[in-house]
């Protein structure tokens, strides 16, 4: 049994010479084997959280806390966070030109899981995410993310979900550019890490579209860098519905 | 271009039979008298610190402390030749520092290919240059018809050296040439390849510049033939206060030919610098030319410099292609927080992301052991900036 607890969480970006606040006290608990939605317009903050969570130095955090089974995150590096059990799996995954993915997944695993993995049993877990991602067996020759088209990179992300299994994953808008076919296989992959109960899963999303495929336990809607509304799986029914809208008026 | 107009009615130059153009040596000769002494303000000199160089620019080298060592296959033929017998298969030199060299040269190491010999055991030429005097020396490397051969030429040592070597390639010989510089952080090198290739004939020369205090090496190809190939790979990695050069002359004076012109560097430490100069001519008569050459540099720490400066002159408009870019760009914070999010640490990224980098013309090299002295140079050096 894992936790993510956000505290309070305040996060600036720099803007020129500001420093533009962007997060404004963000609380939020996260238990492995429960599957939370993150909702909220384009520009809420919902992608701030994830990076900040995950350690970008683009972003900093002002105040409050981020813990993981009661250790402090923020104290940590970057791949500190992702070896302490976090993922995030990014909208925009980075291109790493002249590194084959099967090199990064295997060293990726090594940290992770602190050894590295036995060739035999590895390549056939390997070919076996794959293959449950519809994922061709030749992508492990392929660059990181190197020409990748956006339904490759997505599943790509989701095959790292799948072997590195953290405690807690966060997924920012990972239905974005997705096709019907893509966001079935895409939220099946995430469908088979959550339901294993050792994970945590945080859906960011503006689309209520990929709850249609992985259903939350909680929904919580974002508005001007703060969580405005909680609830269940009804609250993405009224957004779907009603829209944004209907949260913006509580700004002060 | 300076010197230009000297040439024409002196007993011992070299003039071009075809009209000069702008990236065209104006000059060819054995005497090193016919080249101006150098200011440093010359164009193909200005990025060079002449200071450095130990006294190489100003000749009267000694013998002490060069030497060579030439193992290969029985194919081949290994001698050292007195300069005098071998002097009318040498190109001439073109600038006054490689003229120099050329006179102080008593014996010229040659490597020669028979014609249909094909050999996949690569000759090695080791040159070790050590102790204060500077010294010079030339390797003349001939590739019979149809042959299939591997050079390496290996520079070691904490000496000054000024290097030349005369590469000859017959009608459809292949030839792959590497250039190690792997010498003391003391060493000085300034080497100059002059290539000429008959017609179908395939040179592909690879440089890797590790080492030395200054580093300068001109490689300068001639298609005499038509249908010949010139690949020239580089990979070099500049580190705090170093000067690593490289330039490169392709000379299309023969239509139908075809020449690719990769290399990449890495910088980091204060004062690295490195150079690259990319000069591509394409003469009225090369028709049907296909060019390309390409320079990324990848800036790891403040206080590195790169210069790169692709030069094309076009003077027909029937090529097949020609084109050019030159990058350089610091180290991508965005890889490096990607691969640290999958648990990797930092170090370990960055080597990644360096050896990424190398990658492809790491895997082009085609020889082995140099690709592998290349990638573990690159790991050694990059622990160092931690």
């Amino acid at each position: 049994m894992s936790k993510l607890e956000i505290a309070d969480l305040h996060v600036s970006v720099a803007d020129g010479e500001e420093r533009k606040p962007i997060l404004k006290g963000v609380n939020l608990a996260i238990d492995s084997g429960q599957t939370h939605a993150v909702m909220g317009r384009n520009g809420s903050g919902k992608s701030t959280l994830a990076y900040a969570v995950a350690g970008h130095p683009k972003y900093e955090v002002t105040s409050g806390q981020v813990l993981l089974d009661g250790r402090d995150l923020l104290a940590m590096s970057v791949d500190e966070r992702a070896r302490a059990g976090l993922f995030l799996a990014m909208q925009y995954p980075v291109e790493v030109p002249g590194v084959s993915m099967s090199n990064f997944l295997r060293t990726s695993v090594t940290a992770v899981r602190g050894e590295a993995p036995k060739l035999r049993p590895w390549l056939k877990e390997l070919k076996e995410a794959m293959a449950s991602l519809d994922i061709d067996p030749s992508f492990g020759e392929r660059n990181v993310n190197e020409g990748f088209s956006g339904g490759e990179r997505k599943r790509a992300e989701i095959l790292q979900l799948e072997l590195l299994r953290p405690a807690i994953a966060i997924l920012d808008e990972t239905d974005s550019g997705l096709d019907v076919d893509a966001l079935r296989i895409v939220s099946r992959g995430i469908n088979h890490v959550a339901e294993s109960g050792e994970t945590g899963v945080l859906l960011i999303t503006h689309f209520t579209r990929i709850l249609q495929y992985v259903q939350p336990d909680f929904v919580h809607v974002f508005a001007d860098g703060r969580i405005v509304a909680e609830g269940g799986p009804e609250l993405a029914e009224r957004i779907e519905a009603e829209g944004y809208d209907q949260f913006s008026v509580e700004r002060v | 271009m300076t010197g230009a107009t000297k040439a024409t009615n002196v007993d011992d130059a070299v003039v071009p039979d075809v009209p000069p153009t702008d990236l065209s040596p104006s000059l060819s000769s054995f005497d090193a008298e016919l080249f101006e002494p150098l200011t440093g303000r010359e164009e193909s000199w200005r990025f060079t610190p002449l200071r450095r160089l130990r006294g190489l620019e100003l000749g009267n080298h000694g013998q002490t402390g060069l030497s060579y060592l030439m193992t290969g296959p029985a194919t081949v033929a290994l001698s050292k030749d007195a300069a005098e017998q071998v002097r009318d298969r040498v190109i001439a030199p073109s600038d006054r520092v490689a003229a120099l060299a050329w006179q102080a040269v008593r014996e010229v190491a040659h490597v020669a290919i028979p014609a249909n010999a094909v050999s996949e055991e690569p000759v090695h030429v080791t040159i070790t240059a050590t102790g204060d005097a500077t010294c010079a020396g030339h390797v003349l490397i001939e590739a019979g018809a149809n042959s299939a051969t591997t050079v390496v030429l290996d520079h070691l040592g904490d000496g000054a050296y000024a290097g030349d070597v005369t590469v000859r390639l017959a009608q459809g010989a292949q030839l792959r040439l590497a250039s190690l510089q792997q010498q003391e952080p003391e060493g000085v090198l300034v080497s100059n390849i002059n290539a000429e290739l008959e017609a179908d004939a395939q040179l592909k020369a690879v440089a890797i510049t590790l080492g030395g205090d200054v580093v300068r090496c001109n490689t300068a190809v001639r298609f005499a033939g038509r249908g010949g190939e010139a690949v020239l790979l580089g990979a070099f990695f500049t580190a705090a206060g170093q000067h690593q050069e490289h330039r490169l002359f392709v000379d299309h004076a023969q239509p139908d030919c075809r020449s690719d012109v990769a290399y990449k560097g890495a910088l980091a430490g204060d004062k690295a610098h490195s150079v690259w100069v990319g000069d591509v001519l394409i003469r009225a008569n090369a028709t049907g030319t296909s060019t390309y050459e390409l320079n990324r540099n990848l800036v790891l720490t403040d206080g590195a410099r790169a210069d790169s400066v692709p030069n094309l002159e076009i003077e027909t408009g029937e090529v097949a292609g020609a084109g050019h870019a030159a990058a350089t760009g610091r180290f991508d914070e965005e890889q490096l927080f990607y691969l640290q999010s999958r648990g990797i640490p930092r170090g370990e990224a960055r080597r990644l992301v360096v050896l990424g980098f190398f990658a492809d013309v790491a895997r082009r090299i085609g020889i082995e052991a140099v690709a592998d002295a290349l990638v573990a140079t690159v790991e050694e050096r990059l622990s160092e900036y931690e």
